[in-house]
C-alpha cells in the first residue's frame, strides 16, 4: 500500500516537473484563443459545452472535457465536424461549419488541442 | 441683377448646410465614438486584434445601416448584442453555463437630435468599394414559415441570435428588428460571407445558396415589419 502511494507520488511530482519545463508553446497559446473566440460561444469556457447560448439550444454541445464521448471520436471526424459542420458527421445542424474561417492548418490544430482538453489523445 | 446676389448666396448656403452637417458628423465620429469603433479601414486584422475591439468597426456603416435607425437609435442607445462586444470579453463561468458579465456592459453615447442626424449623415456617406454586393437582394415574396424553420432549425441560426418573440442566443446580434438596423444587400451580403465583409469574425460561413441567403434576407427584413420591393 505504502509503495503503491509512494509511486503514484512520484508519478504526479514527474508529470509536475515535466509540465513545468514544458511551457505551452506559441501555437498552444493560439489556437486556445481561437477556441476561446469561436468554439466558447457554444462549448463554454468550462468546454464542457455550457457556453453562454446554452440556454437557447435544443441540443446540448459536445463536452469536450468528457474523456470517454470525445475518446470515441476518430481525429478525421473532429476535424470534419468543425470544418464541415455537425450535419456532415451526422450530428447537429447546430454545429456550423467553420472551414469559410479557420484553415486545415488551424482545424489540425484545434483537433490536437482537444486532445488535450479531454485528455484523450489517440 | 442686384437681388439675384443674395439669392445665389442663399442657394449656396442651401448647398452648403448637408455639406456642414457630415463635416460636424464627422467632427461628433472622431472625438466621440473613434475611441471603440473604426472609423478607417484596418491595414490587417488578424484574431488577436478582435480582442482588442471594444465596438464594431464602422468604416462601411453606409452600406450597413438604415439612416432612419441610426438617427434613432443614436438618441436613444439599446443593447444589441446581449452580451456586448465582443462577446467573448464579457462572458464568465456560471453555476449551469456561461453567462453575461453586466458589470463590463456600458451604456452607449446619447447624442441629441441634431448631433444624431449629423453623425448618422457622416456613417450613411462611409461607403467604401467592395464590401457589399450591391443588389444582391432580390426582394419578392417571403415565406415566414420557411424563413422561420430556416432560421431555427434548418440552419440553427438561432443558437447565437434572438429572432422572433426575442427568442434566442446571446453571442451574436439580435436580428428580431433586423430589418429596421440593417440594409437588405448587408443582411445577404453578410449571410453570404461574413468572412469578405469582417475577416475573422465568430459568425460562420454557411455556404448557403442564393435562394437561402434570398429567404433569410426576406425573413428577417419581414420580421421587423420593414417590407421591402
Amino acid at each position: 500500500m505504502r509503495h503503491q502511494s509512494l509511486l503514484l507520488g512520484g508519478i504526479v511530482l514527474a508529470t509536475l516537473a515535466f509540465s513545468a519545463v514544458q511551457p505551452a508553446s506559441a501555437a498552444d497559446t493560439k489556437i486556445e484563443r481561437v477556441y476561446g473566440t469561436y468554439c466558447v460561444q457554444c462549448h463554454g469556457l468550462k468546454r464542457n459545452g455550457t457556453g453562454v447560448n446554452l440556454p437557447a439550444l435544443s441540443v446540448r454541445p459536445r463536452d469536450h472535457t468528457d474523456p470517454k464521448g470525445m475518446g470515441s471520436l476518430p481525429d478525421d471526424e473532429i476535424f470534419k465536424a468543425i470544418k464541415t459542420g455537425g450535419l456532415s458527421v451526422n450530428k447537429s445542424v447546430l454545429m456550423p461549419s467553420w472551414g469559410g474561417t479557420l484553415n486545415d492548418k488551424q482545424i489540425t490544430e484545434m483537433v490536437h488541442y482537444l486532445r488535450t482538453v479531454c485528455k484523450c489523445g489517440h | 441683377m442686384r437681388t439675384s446676389l443674395p439669392m445665389f448666396m442663399g442657394l449656396g448656403l442651401l448647398a452648403l448646410a448637408p455639406m456642414q452637417a457630415q463635416a460636424g458628423g464627422a467632427d461628433i465620429l472622431k472625438s466621440q465614438c473613434s475611441a471603440c469603433h473604426a472609423l478607417s479601414k484596418p491595414a490587417s486584422v488578424t484574431i488577436d486584434d478582435l480582442w482588442t475591439r471594444k465596438a464594431p468597426d464602422l468604416w462601411y456603416a453606409g452600406d450597413k445601416f438604415n439612416k432612419d435607425w441610426l438617427v434613432a437609435w443614436l438618441q436613444n442607445p439599446t443593447r444589441i448584442r446581449p452580451a456586448g462586444y465582443p462577446y467573448f470579453k464579457n462572458v464568465i463561468k456560471g453555476p449551469k453555463h456561461d453567462e453575461i458579465d453586466e458589470s463590463k456592459l456600458k451604456p452607449h453615447v446619447h447624442l441629441a437630435k441634431a448631433d444624431a442626424e449629423a453623425v448618422a449623415d457622416a456613417l450613411m456617406a462611409m461607403k467604401p468599394d467592395g464590401v457589399v454586393q450591391k443588389g444582391i437582394y432580390k426582394g419578392g415574396s417571403v415565406n415566414m414559415r420557411m424563413g422561420a424553420m430556416t432560421f431555427d432549425k434548418f440552419r440553427g441560426c438561432i443558437a447565437c441570435h434572438k429572432g422572433a418573440d426575442g427568442k434566442g442566443g446571446f453571442s451574436g446580434a439580435e436580428l428580431t428588428d433586423a430589418g429596421k438596423r440593417l440594409q437588405p444587400d448587408y443582411i445577404a451580403s453578410f449571410i453570404k460571407d461574413p468572412q469578405k465583409i469582417d475577416p475573422h469574425i465568430w459568425m460562420p460561413t454557411l455556404a448557403m445558396n442564393d435562394r437561402s441567403i434570398q429567404m433569410l434576407t426576406g425573413y428577417l427584413i419581414k420580421l421587423s415589419g420593414q417590407e421591402k420591393k
